[in-house]
C-alpha cells in the first residue's frame, strides 16, 4: 500500500554523510530514526480524514521534504510530530526533546526587536542569561541579520522576518527541525537565497529536518529525500532519494540532473493511483 | 538519476545564468514616511477646525444677540460676557478651579479603580471559558443598568458625598475597559499561541510575555473611552451627591437654579475641556507605549 524505497534512501544518507565536512555524523543504516511515523492516521473532529497509513522515518542528519497537493495533510504531519495535534491511530516517535518548529508565518512578537524575538525561545526554556546572549549573537550572525538587531518586525522585509524566525529556533540548537512551508510567501529570489542559507546551516549543524513545501524545486534542492504525498486523505505515495552531495552550490539548480529529478517528483505528484 | 519524464518540462525552467545576488534588503521606512506625509497637512489640520470654531462663535453671537431678548439672554450670554464673568473674575475663577480639582479627583479615582478591577476581571475571563461565561453577562448588566436609577440605592449605602460619586464613575467606566481588554487578550494570533505551547509555557508566562503586550493597543482604546466616560460619571455623580466640597457638577446645578448663564457656560466649557484633556492624554500615552510597534489600520 505504502510505497517506500529504503534502498536508495540509505544510499543517499551515506552519500550525504560522506560529503559532510564535519564527517563524524553518527548516521548510517542502523541508526535510530530521529523521527518516525508508523501507521499514522488522523481524523479530525469534523470527520475529515487528513492522513491514512502514513509511514515515514527521518534519520539523524537527513533532510526530508514532503510535497503534495493542497490539503493532503502535509502540515498535519508536522503538527503531529511537534505534538500540536494528536494522531488518531499509529505511533510517532521523536528521538529528542530538542525540536525546532518554523511556522508558515514568521510569527514574531511585533513589540520585540529582532534581538528580543531571537531571544524568546531561550527565555521560555530558561537558558542561563550569559549562555543565552552568546547563542543569540551566534544565531543572528548565522542568519545574516547582524546590524538589524534593534529593528522591529514591521520594519523588516518578509525574508528578513523569516530569517529572524529561523534564528529564534537555531538558538536552542535543535537536533530535529520541522519546517511548515516557511518560504512559501516569499518571492522566488528571496526564497532561493534563503534555501542556500538554510543548506549552509544544515551542513554546519546537521540537524534532522522535515520540510513541508509546495515547490518541487525547493524540495529537490534542499533534501536528501523527497517524499510525495497523495491527495486527501494523505499518505506517502513515493519516496525518492536525492543523490547530490552537500554542500550544494546554487548552480546545482541549473544542472540537467536536477531538472530530471524535479521532473520525476512532478510526475509522481501528478500521477493518479 | 535516470528517470526523465514529460513532466520535467513543467518544472521551473533553468535560468540562463545565476541571478545577481539581491542587495541586502533594507528596513522599510513606510511608517515614518506615512506620518511625515500627515505632518505635511498640518495647515489643513489646524485651519479646518479653526474655521469651524469661528463659525460656531459667530452662531453663538447670532443666537445670543439676534434671537434672544434681554430676559432670555441668561440662556446663552454672548461669549465675551461668559469670559468676563466666568473666567476673568478672579473670585469665580478660583472657585471654579477648586471645583475642577475635586471633579478631577473623582474622575481619576473612579477611572483608576475601574482600570484595576476591569483589567483583573478581563484577565480572569481570558484564562478560562467558564469564568468568562459566568462574568461577562454581568459586566454587560453593569453597562446597561441606567446609572441614574441606581443613585437612590447608592445613597442609602454610601451617603451623598465623595464615595458615591466615585462609585458612579466606576460603574460607568467599567465596561469599555473589560470588553476591550478581553478582546485584546483573546485576539492573539493562533500561531503565537502554538509557539508558546510548543515550549510548554506556563499560563503566567504566556500572559505576561504574549497576551498582555498583545492586548495593550486594545486596552488603551478601552482606557481612553473609559476616561471620557468617567468625566461624565463624575459630573453626573456630583449632580446627585452634593454633600461635601462642590465639584463642577455641583456648581453646574447651583448656577442653573440661579439662572446664572455666564457662570453656567463657563463651567460647562471647563467640564468639556477636562473631558478633552483626558481623552488627548490617553491618546498620547497610547502612542508613547505602543506607537512604536502598533499602527492602527487606516481607512
Amino acid at each position: 500500500m505504502t510505497i517506500t524505497h529504503p534502498g536508495p534512501a540509505d544510499d543517499a544518507a551515506d552519500t550525504a554523510a560522506a560529503a559532510d565536512t564535519a564527517g563524524a555524523s553518527p548516521d548510517g543504516a542502523g541508526a535510530t530514526p530521529a523521527l518516525r511515523f508508523a501507521g499514522v492516521r488522523k481524523r479530525f473532529r469534523d470527520g475529515t480524514v487528513a492522513l491514512v497509513d502514513t509511514d515515514l522515518a527521518v534519520r539523524p542528519g537527513e533532510f526530508v521534504s514532503v510535497v503534495g497537493p493542497s490539503g493532503c495533510g502535509k502540515s498535519t504531519l508536522l503538527r503531529i510530530a511537534s505534538g500540536l495535534e494528536k494522531a488518531t491511530d499509529g505511533t510517532v516517535d521523536v528521538a529528542s526533546a530538542g525540536v525546532g518548529y518554523v511556522f508558515q508565518d514568521a510569527t514574531l512578537l511585533p513589540w520585540r526587536t529582532v534581538r528580543g524575538n531571537v531571544r524568546l525561545l531561550a527565555e521560555l526554556e530558561h537558558l542561563d542569561a550569559a549562555e543565552r546572549e552568546r547563542r543569540v549573537d551566534e544565531a543572528i550572525g548565522l542568519v545574516g541579520l547582524g546590524g538589524f538587531e534593534k529593528h522591529l518586525p514591521h520594519e523588516l522585509s518578509g525574508g528578513m522576518r523569516m530569517r529572524t524566525s529561523l534564528a529564534r529556533s537555531l538558538v536552542l540548537d535543535p537536533s530535529i527541525f520541522l519546517f511548515d512551508e516557511p518560504f512559501g510567501a516569499l518571492d522566488e529570489i528571496t526564497r532561493e537565497r534563503l534555501n542556500d542559507e538554510l543548506l549552509r546551516m544544515f551542513v554546519l549543524r546537521r540537524f534532522a529536518a522535515l520540510f513541508i513545501t509546495h515547490s518541487v524545486a525547493e524540495a529537490v534542492f534542499l533534501s536528501t529525500r523527497v517524499v510525495v504525498m497523495s491527495g486527501r486523505p494523505g499518505r506517502v505515495k513515493a519516496d525518492l532519494a536525492v543523490p547530490f552531495a552537500y554542500p550544494r552550490a546554487p548552480q546545482l539548480r541549473y544542472s540537467p540532473e536536477f531538472a530530471a529529478l524535479c521532473g520525476e517528483v512532478s510526475h509522481h505528484l501528478r500521477s493518479q493511483d | 538519476m535516470t528517470t526523465t519524464s514529460p513532466a520535467a518540462a513543467t518544472t521551473d525552467p533553468p535560468a540562463p545564468a545565476l541571478p545577481e545576488p539581491a542587495p541586502a534588503s533594507r528596513p522599510r521606512g513606510r511608517v515614518r514616511a506615512a506620518s511625515g506625509g500627515r505632518r505635511g497637512n498640518l495647515a489643513s489640520l489646524v485651519l479646518g477646525p479653526a474655521a469651524v470654531l469661528a463659525a460656531f462663535i459667530g452662531l453663538w453671537y447670532g443666537v445670543s444677540d439676534g434671537l434672544l431678548n434681554e430676559q432670555q439672554r441668561f440662556m446663552l450670554p454672548p461669549p465675551h460676557e461668559v469670559v468676563r464673568v466666568g473666567i476673568l473674575d478672579g473670585k469665580n475663577f478660583s472657585s471654579m478651579m477648586s471645583a475642577l480639582r475635586l471633579t478631577c479627583e473623582v474622575t481619576f479615582s473612579g477611572l483608576a479603580i475601574a482600570i484595576v478591577v476591569g483589567v483583573i476581571v478581563a484577565v480572569a475571563m481570558s484564562q478560562a471559558k467558564w469564568i468568562e461565561n459566568a462574568l461577562f453577562p454581568w459586566a454587560v448588566v453593569i453597562q446597561t443598568v441606567p446609572v441614574l436609577a441606581l443613585t437612590p440605592v447608592l445613597s442609602f449605602f454610601f451617603g451623598f458625598a465623595l464615595t458615591s460619586r466615585i462609585i458612579v464613575c466606576v460603574i460607568i467606566a467599567f465596561f469599555p475597559i473589560v470588553s476591550n481588554t478581553l478582546f485584546g487578550l483573546q485576539s492573539v494570533d493562533r500561531g503565537m499561541h502554538e509557539l508558546f505551547r510548543l515550549h510548554r509555557t506556563g499560563r503566567w508566562t504566556r500572559l505576561w510575555k504574549l497576551q498582555l503586550p498583545a492586548a495593550l493597543p486594545s486596552m488603551f482604546t478601552g482606557f481612553r473611552n473609559a476616561a471620557g466616560l468617567s468625566v461624565i460619571g463624575a459630573i453626573v455623580g456630583e449632580f446627585f451627591f452634593k454633600q461635601g466640597e462642590p465639584g463642577l457638577g455641583t456648581t453646574l446645578s447651583v448656577f442653573t437654579s440661579r439662572l446664572e448663564g455666564e457662570r453656567l457656560w463657563a463651567t460647562t466649557l471647563t467640564a468639556s475641556l477636562l473631558g478633552i484633556a483626558v481623552f488627548v492624554f490617553f491618546g498620547w500615552l497610547s502612542r508613547r507605549v505602543v506607537g512604536r510597534w502598533y499602527q492602527p489600520k487606516r481607512g
